[in-house]
């Protein structure tokens, strides 16, 4: 019988906050962020890195935190869906998403709301099409992802400097 | 899911101690490992983790050769402006591996090292004479990626050892890769059929250099250098590009499986070539009419 794997301490930054957890070797950081730390915004569809609920920003970088170890981000920075808004202030690509009915039960919003922030970082003006690849990663059982795509396609035109979406 | 230690070393003599342990395995990017220990495929009593060692987490250039660190991540190869336009196929075939998500993790080094023979990096690699540097406890050894992939999920890796990084040649002027591929769906599929090519002209557009690679078509990526030296010296007009798809086609060897039959597999690799070329192609005259 092998003996119980020993907790890990880990550091790093999660919405500009530094924060602490203890985690297993094999817990990976979607658990972390849901069980040790409160931020159940973060959804797990898959566990394997198909779906996107669990999409977060690490080191700025759009990654699914199921295949990240909890382990391996001691002194990196993440940001969680929870990170998105400003107080209450709602970034645009959530009061577009509210404003073209681009979520329905909700479980897929979290990842497109992070998915579609990233893209919009990288890529201020982009095509129909490449919001649409760009978003591959984040599967919704529920819109048909027209209005999730109308959405991250207002929001990227407000952010240009146009009208509010 | 079942891990028993994670350790992250700080240089690679440190990694190969852990990694000649039993059940010790090697994690870049992990999204392929991790998937594999959760659903049982794979089993690692100790992770250990790459990716604080600086020559497996950077690209250096030297002597007009660059080794991509193994562990570098796929989007931090596309977004180097200086890797994605000496080798503009590469770094499309990187764009084409899972999803953005998983390009923010996964690495071309874990990808050859996964060595699936659908994998998206393998190709346009071969077709840029990519070289595997690897270390081991017995020291430091390379062989060409062809070479190193040994059969489906297969590296040439022995015990202890791992890939440090992808080494290519800067391409001389009037180079250019492709590599496409063909998935059932538009996106977040596993290829039926790939290609890289890379090809190098002459001022008069003649071709001089050509390497050709296939994917998913065989137990492994491989190397077909009939349908590259049927390219060279010719002006790869459709006539000429004749031989060399016929070459891929012989060269292929696929399976069936619920993805596509045999038979569609090798039609498609055929037309997949031709289409590369092009592309590859275009690349070399667009960058000399800038």
């Amino acid at each position: 019988m092998s003996k119980a794997a020993s907790k890990i301490a880990v550091q790093c930054i999660i919405n500009g906050e530094t924060r602490e957890f203890l985690c297993s070797p094999g817990q990976v950081l979607a658990e972390v962020l849901r069980d040790e730390l409160g931020l159940i915004g973060t959804k797990i569809g898959c566990g394997t890195g198909d779906c996107g609920a669990c999409s977060v920003l690490l080191n700025d970088k759009l990654v699914c935190s199921c295949l990240v170890l909890a382990a391996e981000v001691g002194g990196q920075a993440i940001e969680t869906v929870e990170g998105v808004a400003e107080g209450l202030t709602l970034h645009p690509i959530q009061r577009a998403l509210l404003e073209h009915g681009g979520f329905q039960c909700g479980i897929c919003t979290p990842g497109v709301v992070i998915a579609a922030k990233a893209l919009l970082e990288r890529k201020p003006d982009p095509t129909e099409e490449e919001a649409r690849y760009w978003l591959a990663g984040n599967l919704c059982r529920c819109t048909g992802y027209d209005k999730i795509i109308r959405a991250v396609l207002a929001a990227a035109r407000e952010m240009r400097g146009g009208p509010p979406t | 899911m079942p891990i028993d230690h994670y350790i992250s070393p700080t240089s690679l003599d440190e990694a190969i101690a852990h990694l000649c342990q039993q059940g010790a395995v090697s994690l870049a990017g992990g999204t392929d490992l991790l998937v594999g220990i959760r659903l049982g495929n794979r089993s690692a009593k100790s992770v250990v983790d790459l990716k604080k060692i600086p020559e497996l987490t950077t690209v250096q250039w030297e002597n007009g050769k660059v080794s991509i660190g193994a562990a570098v991540s796929s989007d931090s190869c596309i977004q180097d402006a200086r890797l994605a336009s000496a080798f503009p196929g590469f770094a499309e075939a990187l764009g084409l591996i899972g999803s953005a998500q998983i390009q923010g993790r996964c690495s071309a080094g874990g990808n050859v090292c996964n060595a699936s023979p659908a994998a998206d990096s393998v190709p346009a690699l071969i077709a840029n004479g990519a070289v595997c540097n690897i270390k081991g406890p017995s020291g430091e050894r390379s062989i060409r990626l062809e070479n190193f992939l040994i059969g489906p999920n297969r590296n040439a890796l022995k015990h202890g050892e791992l890939l440090v990084s992808l080494m290519l040649t800067v391409p001389m002027p009037n180079t250019a890769d492709a590599y496409l591929r063909l998935t059932p769906r538009t996106e977040m599929d596993i290829a039926v059929a790939g290609v890289g090519v890379s090809l190098s002209l002459d001022c008069y557009g003649k071709c001089i250099a050509a390497r050709v690679a296939i994917g998913a078509v065989a137990p492994t990526a491989l190397s077909v250098p009939e349908a590259a030296d049927a390219l060279v010296e010719t002006y790869l007009t459709s006539e000429d590009l004749r031989a060399a798809v016929d070459a891929v086609r012989n060269a292929a060897s696929p399976i069936s499986d619920k993805r596509a039959s045999a038979e569609y597999r090798t039609h498609i690799v055929g037309v997949l070539l031709e289409r590369a070329i092009q592309r590859a192609h275009e690349r070399i005259i667009s960058v000399g009419a800038s």
